[in-house]
């Protein structure tokens, strides 16, 4: 048998394992580039790929760290896959984010629950109001492009710019504490409970400074699964995703479905706002986002679009994060990420075109194959 | 605020977006959309001007922008018309890919100075009152290759016979296939152009605009105006000039207003609360989105609309392709 590169179409679906696998080797991939990239501007990749790995996931306090990154990046990951179901391309997330952050605020800051309600209850409001203010926020760039057919990627990052700009209007005038660019902090009842918050029962929380979000964005992934492979919305979000005329034809409303998974999309991706301000920061500042949002469009990307795929690699990515903020160069982690989605969406071509490196035999290959110039696949 | 000074640095601002738009018409008309303008463009300001501070020559900077922008714009070429990858996603990815090669081969840029490019005035048009000092006096090459661009770009898109192979690939390939024209390549060259364009642009601003490297700060955004600008346009370079230009004022316009302590004889309220300038630096965002509710309403009227086979990769053989 002679080597020889062949590619030809797939004609039934691929193997159940393979989305994982290929997944996975393209992270691989993606980390020897980025290895190979170090090397060249003259760091040693393994050094930084053995501090990433320590700092991220190396002790149990680097790895509540971790889980503190993955929180938010769990919420705008479920955000950006909701959208993505029904290839509705919400690039809004870190705007949804900041303003979800904006709305939570207001319940402490008018203030909306008065002053000295109990925890749950300025909690519970701070979680509404946070999904509000996302919905919102993805309620723009969603009636958009159901009445006039506007292109959602552009609004949703344009919203981004005027999100972020909106609070710091806030932030450096109104609520300025005492002329910092931040808001004075949140009464205690609007923090979310910390790991810390128990060392003195339990001494092995000591430090530890993962808080109830993470039980949130947990939650929240089992609701997103329900609705997303369980409900008939999210059958029929999927539905006009993968074929929107038979969707049409089957009477679904796109313009109404259009308008609504932009909400719950932009409400997600509030949520995730609420929870980094209630559970990390306790105010409301400038930079609450590293781009949370745009990470998240990774995530759900990498995770294929599988609310419990989300959780894991949001998990990674919170390492990376983690990792990220203590390694120079600083946009390292960035190049990271953006290597890693390059390899994803090449890996597909596996998923759609079964490629083999040896001939096989003539019998077995198909009459008329469809082969796009196989020597550069 | 003087209107001359806000026309004259609106072409010089303006050129950058001019330059990103007009080369991601290029590649939409051929049928690939390349949302990666950001990234290019920052990849590109970043190349050119540490190449301009090394070599001392500007015009080496301004090579290096344009090879740094084609040479990324082949990776979503690649994996968008060989792979046949989601051109969103992939042009999504270019963006980090390139905001993140610029951080990391950027660091230890900012605050350094280097070699700009020079400003001259052009002879004779300079003497035109009121248009010739704003328009043809103290401006970068770049401006006035700017001026010559978009009506090329037109010209060349509309009436040369490669511009027409290019419309044929970018709305029927199978049909311009037929004919013997090579869909493959004729993209592969046209993302390279706009790849080029994107380069050239991001440099525009490091060698000559705002000149320096300010790390994401540097674009802030401009490369998704410009997309945001293309389906204003209508996939049209005269009107993208005309929008980027009309941008380009805008942004000055802003920093203008700033300044004084009366406008119009009322009183400034920029002035006596300088936060206010956190709502006069969201326009740019809003009249993108407001220019693109137009252009969008504009295209369902007329049932203009993009190249018809935006976004859908070409595989030969296959129907409905």
């Amino acid at each position: 048998m002679a080597f020889k590169l062949q590619v030809e179409k797939r004609s039934a679906d691929p193997p159940r394992w393979l989305p994982a696998a290929t997944s996975i080797g393209a992270v691989v991939i993606a980390f020897i580039i980025s290895g190979i990239i170090l090397t060249i501007i003259g760091g040693d990749p393994i050094r930084v790929f053995s501090f990433f790995y320590e700092a991220a996931f190396g002790s149990w306090a680097a790895l509540s760290d971790t889980l503190v990154k993955a929180t938010p990046l769990i919420l705008v990951g479920l955000a950006c896959t909701v959208a993505f179901r029904m290839k509705l391309w919400n690039i809004g997330a870190e705007g949804q984010f900041y303003i979800g952050a904006f709305f939570a605020s207001l319940v402490v800051l008018l203030p909306i629950v008065p002053a000295g309600s109990s925890r749950w209850v300025t909690i519970g409001t701070m979680i509404v109001f946070g999904m509000i203010g996302g919905a919102l926020w993805g309620f723009i760039p969603g009636f958009l492009k159901a009445r006039y057919r506007v292109n959602e990627i552009i609004t949703t990052l344009m919203l981004n710019y005027i999100a972020i700009l909106w609070n710091n209007y806030w932030i450096f005038s109104k609520w300025s504490d005492a002329g910092f660019q931040m808001t004075p902090v949140f009464d205690k009842a609007a923090w979310l409970p910390r790991l810390a918050d128990y060392a003195r029962e339990f001494a092995f929380f000591s430090g530890m400074t993962l808080h109830f979000g993470f039980v949130i964005a947990l939650i929240v992934t089992v609701i997103v699964w329900w609705i997303l492979s369980r409900s008939k919305w999210g059958f029929e979000i999927k539905l006009i995703g993968d074929n929107p005329e038979a969707a049409r034809y089957s009477g679904i409303n796109i313009a109404r479905n259009i308008v609504l998974v932009m909400m719950f999309s932009g409400a997600l991706a509030g949520l995730a706002g609420m929870s980094e301000i209630t559970g990390v920061v306790h105010r409301l500042q400038e930079r609450i986002s590293p781009g949370y949002g745009f990470t998240g469009i990774i995530i759900a990307w990498l995770a294929k679009l599988n609310p419990f795929a989300v959780v894991l690699v949001s998990i990674l990515f919170g390492g990376l994060i983690v990792a990220g903020r203590e390694i120079q160069p600083s946009g390292l982690a960035q190049l990271i990420q953006g290597i890693i989605l390059f390899m994803v969406i090449s890996s597909e071509f596996l998923l759609r075109y079964r490629v083999s490196f040896f001939g096989r035999n003539e019998a077995e290959t198909p009459a008329t194959p469809s082969t796009p110039e196989a020597e550069t696949a | 605020m003087n209107w001359e000074v806000i026309f004259h640095a609106g072409l010089a601002t303006g050129t950058v977006l001019l330059f990103a738009a007009i080369g991601e018409i290029f590649a939409e008309r051929s049928g690939i959309l390349n949302l990666g303008v950001e990234g290019m463009m920052l990849l590109g300001a970043m190349a050119g001007f540490s190449m301009s501070l090394s070599s001392g020559n500007v015009w080496l900077g301004l090579g290096a922008a344009i090879l740094a922008g084609g040479i990324l714009s082949m990776a979503h070429g690649l994996v968008t018309i060989h792979l046949q990858a989601d051109q969103v996603v992939s042009g999504l990815s270019l963006t980090f890919l390139g905001t993140g090669l610029a951080l990391v081969l950027g660091e230890g840029l900012t605050g350094q100075t280097a070699a700009q490019m020079t400003l001259f005035d052009i002879p004779v048009l300079s003497q035109i009152p009121f248009i010739g000092p704003a328009a043809f006096e103290r401006h970068s090459i770049l401006v006035y290759i700017g001026y010559l661009l978009a009506p090329a770009a037109a010209y060349y898109i509309v009436k040369t016979r490669p511009g027409m192979h290019l419309r044929a690939v970018g709305e029927k390939p199978a049909a311009a296939d037929t004919v013997g024209i090579n869909v493959y390549a004729q993209r592969y060259f046209y993302v390279f152009v706009g790849g080029c364009l994107a380069g050239l642009a991001g440099a525009t601003i490091s060698l000559s605009v705002s000149p320096g490297w300010y790390s994401v700060q540097t674009t802030s955004g401009q490369g998704w105006i410009a997309v945001g600008l293309v389906i204003f346009a209508q996939w049209n370079p005269i009107r993208a000039a005309v929008g980027a230009y009309l941008f380009g004022a805008l942004r000055r316009l802003i920093l203008d207003l700033q300044g004084p302590a009366l406008i119009l004889g009322m009183t400034n309220p920029l002035y006596v609360n300088s936060n206010f300038s956190f709502f006069l630096q969201m326009t740019p965002y809003l009249l993108t989105i407001l220019a693109l509710v137009i252009g969008s309403r504009q295209a369902m009227k007329k049932r203009l609309g993009a190249p018809a086979a935006l976004g859908v990769p070409y595989i030969r053989g296959e129907r409905g392709a």
